[in-house]
């Protein structure tokens, strides 16, 4: 295999990324500026990223001898990474201080994760896919326990870091039943030949412990138990990265592993797994969401749920479902990230106001906070015309669509479950009067992240043509 | 048509000045509230100037006006209206600055809030009569749901929270199940249509060409959250609590205009859409509207809160619309539309009474009342003439369009039998019973409560001026209707041609 220059340009914003997260390196070490210099030296090279790769999405090309691709599907992946690394970390300069856990390597990790997602989605390449997962996963690991003062943090990264390892074990396992099966490592191969390959209980053993794997990944039930802890615990700037781009870099790998059910090349054997990871997603992550009062833990709950919804696309396995599930990915990168970013402002230094009870009344204190905080939630509800609404609608058409209507009945169902501890949070900010008194000191950096999500999801929710153009002309 | 955006000015505007709001400060109250008040106004004006260019001679769609708005899912924004939209726009135009200015001293906190959420709901209400792409209807349907839930539980009563949630949840129940619905309509319409719409225009044609069975389950997707909305026995119970909860302004937007959401989207979508179904259907969900009308009567006699009693007649009310809707003759669809704005004029002006009593008093139990005529007779009679155009006495709206309804439903062949007709004729005389009971125990006899002397003072000025243009019109369809059923004839006609046409076969 020989490398070319005109590859290497095409990589540019891996190399870029890369290079940058050395720098950064550096910088933490020799400088005593690090402080102010580290979190925008992240946010300028993850803006570059995303520009970068919006501008490239007319390409596809297929480097490195097949093993990773570039423009396209990918280049809208890396976009969402790019945008919800930035995003975090511009809420996170002022939340990690309160935190107690500015160190430089926050930015670094945040970089090096944000790389790992990006070869995940690039990658066509079953052993790309597992270097890209476990760079993110490692980072994840660290950056959840980095303040090693909390022991909620430290045990929230053991819990994350143990099942994290089991369910790499899982893919691993897959991983080694597939090769041996097909011989190869190339995902498009193996996807070529998987009508005739899917006669082999090895293989599809294998890739259904590759499908479970990432299941783990973007919170499935019954993946979940990770869940709820791991978002408790972690710092909320890495639980809205986490949530977010995570589960997003996860579904990238799954579209790709899928890729040829989309485009009906083969039947859609998996839709009754997928189907029933749906239905048990949505309904589960719906209901114990209403007893939870602490917020990050309701949220944790309904990114359960959610995972659930995007999984009835999988289901559906459809190109309908493909554009689906990425737009309703990008929707999920603002109104997670909007979400925790304002749990990040109200949280007090030692993990204290993060339950209902601090929000009570927030109208009175804080009228632009409540009103943002109240826009996430109606977004993630799925009302319309916030954008949440559309990512739901398409993947309930592509359901539809593939003669699912049942599945979006359940759907439908457990979306007006979760409306239920969606206004709750309302209620308390709008209906209820203050019990814990307590002044929330703003950060404009945090309210910068929180304003500029909150803003894109009305713009994409009275508009959502143009990114729905842009995914779909990718997807077909 | 050559005015075609006028309709859209009639979002606009509401929307650009709910958000105008915004950039007021807090304690310029007074400003607010003539700047909303001032705003409402303007819209009325704007919803008459598209009345008086309205051509009541044609059932065709008019003012319309269309732009693609998300080109992959072919979803436009797509408005226009018939004679019934019209009447409902201009219902809703008349009733939003008149609940203003009524909530001027009842509304003392979040003024601001308040004048936002009503101008967004104003806005809502307008998007949800003259859409005409199932998609756009959808979002405003439930768009609207926000600010009058914000409007329920910020100012309502002591159990705001929990009527404020059911009332979110009862209305999103039923309009999902109708969002899978029109997914399904438009992915079946896309094969003979050839892509893939929510245009209602084109659906139309491909409606009533749906398979019976897949027909069934699409219409009844419709009629679920529809019946949710109006509210159709059994699905009434988030009504009273809302009601109840709600303050005087929500209640009256809410009798007025947001069930009449309900008949509207079975008039526009479930009879032209699914004309077989709901021919086939037809005694049946007329049997519901029976119940409602008897059940909620009674129910309503027993009430010992004014407010909660008024809620009933709603549901009691209501189950005439459907019923006229469902007996599909000219006489009762004509008497249907009219009763939707008779009911939205009588019951709202319940509402603005026993809310005004109440802010005097706050209390709403009618044993705390009692021989209240001497003591306020403005108020006295004002409720009089209310509960009467309530009731249906002759020379007053309701009973042109309890008249015209039991009329349709008489001669209906669709439901060919008189036992409709006799059981809801009794709805009439139990609707008689509890407000001539109720007003004789609140405002006859001597004054039980020597309390009453000190709270209550008559009508102001300003209530007045709100009752005033409510009753002027209550008179108006009681003695002259023609003005307002000349306007819907054509447009109900259509419809009903449009689906017999469909179901020639269905009907002997």
């Amino acid at each position: 295999m020989m490398l070319n220059s005109s590859e290497l340009m095409q990589i540019i914003p891996f190399l870029v990324l890369g290079t940058g997260i050395v720098i950064s390196l550096l910088i933490e070490m020799y400088s005593s500026k690090s402080d102010a210099i580290l979190p925008w030296l992240t946010i300028a090279l993850l803006i570059y990223v995303a520009v970068h790769s919006i501008n490239e999405v007319g390409s596809n090309d297929l480097l490195f001898g097949g093993m990773l691709a570039v423009g396209g599907k990918s280049s809208i992946f890396n976009f969402l990474f790019a945008v919800g690394g930035a995003l975090v970390s511009l809420g996170a300069i002022d939340y990690i201080k309160k935190y107690g856990a500015n160190f430089g390597e926050f930015y670094v990790l945040v970089q090096s994760s944000i790389l790992g997602m990006m070869f995940m989605s690039g990658a066509r390449d079953i052993l790309v896919v597992f270097l890209g997962l476990e760079l993110m996963s490692i980072c994840f690991y660290v950056l959840v326990g980095i303040n090693r003062k909390k022991i909620n943090a430290n045990e929230a990264s053991m819990k994350y870091f143990l099942l994290g390892a089991f369910a790499t074990g899982f893919i691993v396992y897959g991983v080694a039943l597939v090769f041996g099966t097909a011989q190869t490592m190339r995902i498009g191969e193996i996807l070529v030949n998987f009508s005739s390959l899917s006669g082999n209980i090895l293989f599809m053993t294998g890739f259904i412990l590759l499908i479970v794997g990432f299941a783990f990944k973007i919170a499935a039930f019954p993946f979940h138990m990770w869940v709820p802890d791991v978002y408790t615990g972690s710092s909320t700037a890495v639980t809205g990265l986490m949530s977010t781009g995570g589960k997003a870099a996860a579904f990238s790998v799954l579209l790709v592993l899928l890729g040829a059910v989309f485009t009906q090349e083969i039947e859609n054997t998996f839709m009754p797994l997928f189907a029933g990871l749906a239905v048990l997603s949505m309904l589960y992550g719906s209901i114990v969401a209403i007893a939870q009062n602490n917020l990050k833990r309701m949220l944790a709950y309904s990114s359960i749920s959610h995972a659930g919804y995007m999984l009835i696309g999988l289901a559906a396995g459809n190109l309908e479902s493909v554009t689906g599930i990425m737009f309703y990915l990008v929707i999920y990168v603002f109104m997670n990230i909007g979400a925790f970013g304002i749990i990040a402002i109200i949280e007090g230094p030692n993990d204290d106001r993060v339950d209902l009870n601090s929000y009570a009344g927030l109208h009175q204190k804080n009228p632009v906070l409540a009103l943002f905080m109240a826009l996430f939630m109606l977004a993630l509800a799925g009302l319309p015309p916030l954008a949440g609404f559309f990512g739901k609608y398409y993947v309930f058409i592509a359901a539809i669509e593939s003669d699912l209507t049942w599945l979006a009945i359940v759907g439908v169902f457990s979306s007006v479950i979760s409306v239920y501890f969606y206004l709750r949070v309302i209620v308390y900010m709008y209906f209820k009067e203050s019990e814990v008194d307590f002044n929330v000191n703003i950060s404009p950096t945090g309210l910068m992240t929180v304003v500029i999500c909150g803003l894109l999801l009305i713009v994409y929710g009275l508009f959502p043509g143009s990114l729905l153009g842009l995914i779909a002309s990718v997807v077909n | 048509m050559e005015n075609s955006q006028l309709l859209s000015y009639l979002l606009l505007i509401p929307i650009v000045g709910s958000l105008l709001i915004l950039f007021f400060k807090e304690e310029q109250a007074n400003l607010i509230k003539y700047f909303g008040f001032g705003v409402s106004v303007v819209i009325f004006i704007v919803s008459m100037i598209v009345y008086f260019g309205f051509d009541s001679t044609t059932s065709d769609f008019q003012f319309k006006h269309q732009i693609l708005w998300i080109e992959n899912l072919n979803i436009s924004y797509f408005v226009g209206i018939d004679g019934i939209s019209l009447l409902l726009v201009v219902l809703t135009t008349f009733i939003t600055p008149l609940t203003l200015v009524s909530s001027w001293s009842s509304i003392k906190k979040n003024i601001k809030m308040f004048t936002f959420f009503m101008l967004l709901l104003e806005a809502g209400m307008i998007g949800v009569f003259i859409s005409l792409d199932l998609f756009l209807f959808y979002i405003f349907w439930e768009a609207m749901l926000i600010p009058m839930y914000f409007i329920i539980g910020v100012w309502g009563g002591e159990r705001r929270i929990y009527a404020s949630i059911k009332f979110f949840i009862y209305t999103m129940f039923g309009s999902l199940l109708m969002l899978v619905a029109i997914i399904w309509l438009a992915i079946y319409a896309s094969e003979p249509l050839g892509r893939f719409t929510t245009n209602l225009l084109e659906l139309y044609t491909v409606g009533p060409d749906i398979p019976h069975k897949i027909q069934i389950w699409m219409f009844f997707a419709f009629l679920l959250s529809f019946s949710i909305k109006v509210p159709l026995f059994p699905f009434h119970t988030w009504l009273p609590d809302a009601h109840v909860q709600a303050p005087t302004a929500g209640s009256v937007i809410l009798a007025a205009v947001l069930l009449k959401m309900g008949t509207y989207g079975i008039i526009r979508f479930c009879l032209p859409l699914f004309p077989q179904s709901a021919v086939e259907f037809a005694p049946a969900i007329s049997v519901l509207a029976v119940i409602g009308i008897i059940y909620g009567a009674l129910v309503a006699m027993v009430q010992k809160d004014m407010k909660k009693l008024v809620a009933y007649s709603s549901v009691s009310h209501l189950g005439f619309v459907v019923l006229g809707i469902f007996a599909m003759t000219t006489e009762s669809l004509q008497g249907a539309v009219i009763q939707m704005v008779n009911h939205g004029l009588s019951t709202g002006a319940l509402f603005l009474l026993v809310g005004i009593i109440y802010e005097r008093t706050h209390n709403r139990e009618i044993a705390y009342y009692g021989g209240i005529a001497k003591l306020v007779p403005w108020f006295a009679f004002a409720l009089l003439f209310s509960s009467l155009s309530s009731i249906g006495l002759p020379g007053l709206n309701g009973f042109i369009g309890e008249f015209l309804i039991l009329l349709g439903s008489f001669q209906s062949t669709v439901l060919d039998s008189w036992w409709f007709v006799i059981f809801a004729a009794t709805g009439v005389i139990f609707a008689a019973v509890y407000m001539l009971w109720m007003y004789e125990r609140v405002v006859f006899g001597k004054v039980t409560n020597v309390k009453l002397e000190d709270e209550l003072s008559d009508l102001n000025l300003r209530e007045k001026l709100v009752l005033l243009p409510i009753f002027v019109f209550i008179v108006w369809i009681g003695v002259y209707p023609s003005t307002f059923l000349s306007l819907t004839e054509v447009s109900t006609n259509g419809i009903l041609e449009f689906v017999s046409t469909h179901t020639i076969n269905l009907i002997k």
